[in-house]
């Protein structure tokens, strides 16, 4: 007998303040500092451009261009916590997405097959399973894509 | 009033067993008092500082308990800066005449996997990937390559010339050359760095007697002045280590605004300096703070090293001892191995590494997570 629920309808976001999950349209949240105008990502209390503690937060675009990227060939080690193990680690890329009015963040990208990839080139955001945990859950990490 | 390095000691780096990296710092303090003909009950002062090597004053325990006032410092890859700085102005506050400055580590094997919450960050960030420095070196100098038409070719010749300086120096970790293809065709790490092209964690001590300019004859007969020690941290939009997001375009890193304060409390620029010290954790770092540190214009560093003008033979010898890729990097102990290299040299005594020309004035930097600098300006 096996009273598990199916993994898909236990899901939760890698960490709640990136984007809410579920959500019908998932977007990546950052705080704005409603003094200086400075955006941050992921969201922050306070302002780390000016020090100012009154920040609004909004959603990122879902499109971007890439600004540069990376692919980490060799599993990391803890804090790194994936369902990965030394024999079924496959290399990730990642890089940072830039966006109009200039901020880019770190993302992981669904793409590591180096030749796929260029600065400059199109970016779309997405979700993907990052790891289960112990009770089944699936923990929801955001990424983005080549379009 | 200036300050000037009257002792020298090291522990040479990469593994050794037998030693903990405490007694590693202690041995390479041996040798700096040994070298300025003073005793450790001589020390007015200690600053000093260890990663993962436990805590700099329990060096105390190898070399007598004096009751001195010893202050631990711990500043990422600028500790050993950190520590010289703080030396710097203990002296010059008339607080004191004299001390020693120490720093040491003995990392594991593999990449550092540092802890998100100690930069600010929160679990996420480790737990998806992220913490990594080598990614973030990596990153910055795939764009760095496509602004300003850098190939893997310098990459390669960046490590090959620490391998080959490394040969020369007794001291080093990587003391067998290793030719360009050879490190262009190694395992891919992070794209575009190659294995050869990355340093590794690893173990070693270095330490420093400084005193007062004007009571330095007493200890030595070639007292090496530090004209500038500055240190700074990140600003807001930057384009640092363990950065989630970055807001700016264009703005000046650690590296570029310690270098601009050293210069300037030097009253010298980069065309004065004979020889230099760049942070070199993996190839394309020294690549990019040549240009960060005012040494060429972005892009040059290509014709720079294609015609050799970093060797040791050349016009600026950049990591005269081998760096961080022939030393490896033990983080405590790294920054204050630039200055021992940079005094042996400015003492004309770095035997068959010696850069020629009688050089006068040194520059070191270095540059470490979360976005952390320290440069300093040493001259005869």
């Amino acid at each position: 007998m096996n009273y598990e629920m199916p993994t898909a309808l236990k899901q939760r976001a890698i960490d709640p303040t990136l984007f809410d999950w579920p959500d019908k349209s998932p977007a990546l949240k950052a705080s704005r500092c409603r003094q200086c105008g400075a955006a941050a990502f992921p969201v922050n209390a306070s302002c780390m451009a000016c020090g100012g503690d009154d920040v609004s937060i909004e959603r990122l675009p879902e499109r971007g261009t890439l600004w540069t990227w990376t692919i980490q060939r060799f599993m990391p080690k803890s804090p790194f916590s994936s369902s990965e193990t030394a024999e079924t680690f496959k290399p990730f890329g990642i890089g940072y997405v830039e966006f109009p009015g200039a901020m880019r963040i770190e993302a992981r990208l669904t793409q590591n097959d180096p030749a796929k990839l260029a600065i400059g080139a199109q970016v779309a955001l997405t979700f993907y399973a990052h790891r289960v945990d112990p009770d089944g859950t699936e923990v929801i990490n955001y990424a983005f894509a080549p379009v | 009033m200036k300050v000037a390095i009257v002792g020298i000691g090291i522990h040479p780096f990469g593994r050794t067993p037998e030693l903990s990296g405490m007694q590693q710092g202690a041995y390479a303090a041996r040798l700096a008092l040994q070298d300025a003909g003073v005793r450790w009950q001589d020390m007015q002062f200690g600053y000093g500082g260890s990663y993962e090597g436990g805590n700099a004053d329990a060096i105390g325990n190898e070399l007598g308990l004096t009751g001195l006032p010893f202050t631990n410092i711990l500043n990422a890859c600028a500790t050993g800066g950190s520590s010289l700085l703080a030396a710097c102005k203990e002296i010059k506050s008339g607080e004191a005449e004299i001390g020693l400055v120490v720093g040491f580590d003995k990392h594991a094997r593999g990449a550092f996997n540092a802890d998100p919450s100690e930069y600010g960050l929160d679990a996420w960030y480790g737990e998806a990937g992220f913490m990594l420095t080598t990614q973030f070196f990596a990153m910055k100098l795939q764009r760095y390559m496509h602004d300003h038409g850098i190939s893997s070719d310098s990459l390669a010749r960046v490590a090959e010339k620490a391998y080959q300086n490394g040969v020369l120096n007794p001291n080093a970790w990587r003391r067998s050359p290793i030719d360009i293809e050879t490190i262009k065709n190694s395992t891919m790490v992070n794209d575009p760095l190659t294995k050869y092209m990355f340093c590794a964690p690893s173990e070693g001590g270095v330490a420093l007697v400084v005193c007062r300019e004007d009571i330095a004859h007493r200890y030595t007969s070639h007292p090496v002045i530090v004209s500038a020690a500055a240190m700074r941290t990140r600003k807001f939009g930057a384009f640092e280590v363990y950065g989630p997001s970055v807001a700016g375009q264009n703005i000046p890193n650690a590296s570029q605004l310690a270098s601009r304060a050293a210069f300037e409390a030097a009253g010298l620029g980069p065309g004065d300096i004979d020889f230099a010290q760049l942070q070199d954790t993996e190839a394309g770092a020294e690549v990019m703070h040549m240009a960060e540190n005012g040494f060429c214009e972005d892009g040059e560093q290509e014709h720079m090293l294609l015609r050799g003008e970093t060797r040791l033979s050349g016009r600026l010898p950049i990591n005269t001892d081998g760096g961080c890729l022939a030393n490896g990097e033990p983080i405590g102990a790294s920054g204050l191995r630039q200055i021992y290299e940079s005094v042996l040299q400015l003492r004309g005594a770095a035997g068959s590494r010696q850069v020629a020309g009688d050089p006068s004035v040194a520059y070191t930097h270095v540059y470490g997570a979360p976005g952390i600098s320290a440069v300093t300006i040493l001259q005869n």
